[in-house]
């Protein structure tokens, strides 16, 4: 348990650290030391397939791709653009609304109801393929139309209107 | 665990450790010399007798030299670059089954330092993490040419690192686990129930895209744009000097002697060596394993740079171009093909 708060701090952490730096390309190396903690917390509760799935996925290629951005864009403080107060404003009471909407649904939340795993094994490859394709492959099938349906409109907005050009 | 299998295998992840530099110090020597032998020149052969001992040189060279931080570069992340370059390189060795057990004393000594049962995906793991050194790097030396070279890795690696896990999927269509371990028992002697028990001989396509990725995720010509001299100066590297600038050079040589190794296991038998059934003491099996296995890694290293002096650099679209139009549509081919073949043998 004592494992699990101090990897639960570093990622607290490292994600206060993701919105305060400064620099653009400084947030995005924190949020990967973020995601390196949540592989950590997967291994903890012994899903060992999603701990390397979201290591080689988010770190290792989302995330790639996100710094691979922000080298190109170069944002520093003389381009980032001028906010006025009032949007400043209007976030902090965004904000102030939204940390009591969770305030208040964590209070709802019974903490003697703690989530139990039914087999601790269920993290393995072998069982976690037995199930996604046996009980969930329904719903297995309709995300990978999602992430196509995504894909190809990603592909849609880069590519040029033929009619325009 | 007791405290003699602590012991165990701390001496096996400092034995591997040292094997993996010394390697990659040789690694080196061969280079040129093999570059040497294809231009039909000498090579280095100043330093001992037939210049056996130019690495040693080359790495004092590096050590002694000025180490400059460029003003305007981030210094910290300037140094993390290569330190995570080289960490990235060296932590791919942990799953690698180098032997069959060894029994010394009445104990069982696994020539493994961890089985973990997702062996496979922790070599993708490590290898989608070694780009983050040289983009590190290159961003943070603040130079455009650094920035370019970074720019390049991190697309190539995304790029190939598809095909790279598609080839591995068909490859576990076969296998069925994910142990490396394991793995590498499957592929027992060299011929059984009427066929070759190697990988290779199940997978020749998987294993010549993943040879193919290997060469781009290694950074190894052809697919050296990251570092290439006569476009970039010297890519990301081009800030760095003393030993910074020898950790890219000896992670590279370090990658090249972990995916030999990752190749050798996943394709060509590991370990195991035809005719192994005849020898009958379990101890000289397991060194001869060892020998056989570092024999097919030299052979990849050797592969490695005999591509390099003889196939010019790809130019970047044509990297591109072979990335997504050849080899990613062919890794899926394969994944269809293998499907189909194992449905109809298993029936």
């Amino acid at each position: 348990m004592s494992t699990f708060y101090f990897i639960a701090f570093l990622s607290i952490f490292f994600s206060i650290l993701v919105i305060s730096a400064k620099n653009p390309v400084h947030s995005i190396l924190y949020l990967v030391l973020t995601f390196f903690t949540f592989t950590i917390h997967y291994i903890l509760m012994n899903a060992q397939f999603l701990a390397v799935v979201n290591f080689i996925v988010y770190m290792g290629a989302i995330l790639v791709l996100f710094l691979y951005t922000l080298m190109l864009i170069n944002l520093n403080k003389e381009s980032e653009p001028r906010k006025s107060g009032l949007i400043k404003l209007a976030a902090v009471v965004g904000g102030g609304c939204f940390l009591t909407t969770i305030i208040a649904a964590l209070k709802a939340f019974k903490i003697s109801q703690p989530v139990m795993l039914q087999d601790p094994n269920l993290g393995l490859v072998k069982n976690l393929g037995k199930i996604l394709f046996n009980e969930y492959l329904l719903p297995f099938e309709v995300s990978s139309i999602l992430l196509l349906s995504a894909m190809v409109g990603a592909v849609l907005l880069a590519t040029k209107d033929p009619k325009t050009t | 665990m007791e405290l003699a299998d602590i012991i165990i295998k701390f001496v096996l992840v400092v034995i591997i450790f040292a094997i993996s530099l010394l390697i990659a110090l040789y690694s080196t020597y061969a280079e040129r010399k093999v570059a040497a032998f294809f231009q039909d020149r000498l090579g280095p052969n100043r330093a001992g007798p037939w210049g056996i001992l130019q690495p040693f040189a080359d790495g004092g060279k590096m050590f002694l030299k000025e180490e400059i931080i460029p003003a305007s570069a981030s210094k910290f992340l300037f140094i993390a670059g290569p330190s995570l370059s080289i960490f990235t390189a060296c932590i791919g060795s942990a799953v690698i089954p180098w032997g069959q057990q060894l029994t010394i004393g009445g104990h069982i000594i696994d020539l493994q330092v961890t089985d973990i049962n997702v062996g496979v995906l922790y070599i993708l793991g490590v290898v989608s993490l070694g780009v983050y050194g040289v983009m590190i790097g290159g961003w943070a030396s603040n130079n455009k040419y650094s920035l370019l070279g970074a720019i390049r890795a991190a697309s190539q690696n995304i790029s190939y690192e598809i095909s790279m896990g598609l080839a591995i999927i068909a490859l576990l269509l076969v296998t069925g686990t994910l142990s490396l371990r394991q793995i590498a028992e499957q592929q027992h002697g060299f011929w059984a129930h009427g066929w070759f028990t190697w990988n290779f001989f199940k997978q020749p396509l998987g294993f010549l895209l993943f040879i193919v990725c290997a060469f781009a995720e290694t950074n190894r010509t052809p697919f050296d744009l990251p570092e290439c001299e006569t476009e970039l100066i010297g890519g990301y590297h081009t800030e760095y000097s003393s030993m910074k600038l020898g950790f890219y050079l000896f992670s590279e040589y370090i990658n090249m002697f972990v995916s030999g190794a990752v190749m050798a296991t996943l394709y060509f038998g590991g370990y195991n060596f035809p005719f192994m059934d005849l020898i009958h003491s379990p101890n000289l099996v397991a060194i001869l394993g060892v020998v056989a296995l570092f024999a097919k890694i030299f052979f990849f290293i050797f592969f490695f740079m005999w591509v390099r002096w003889t196939i010019p650099r790809f130019r970047y679209d044509q990297l591109m171009d072979l990335g997504w139009k050849a080899l990613i549509p062919l890794a899926i081919a394969n994944i269809v093909i293998t499907g189909i073949v194992i449905t109809f043998l298993n029936r």
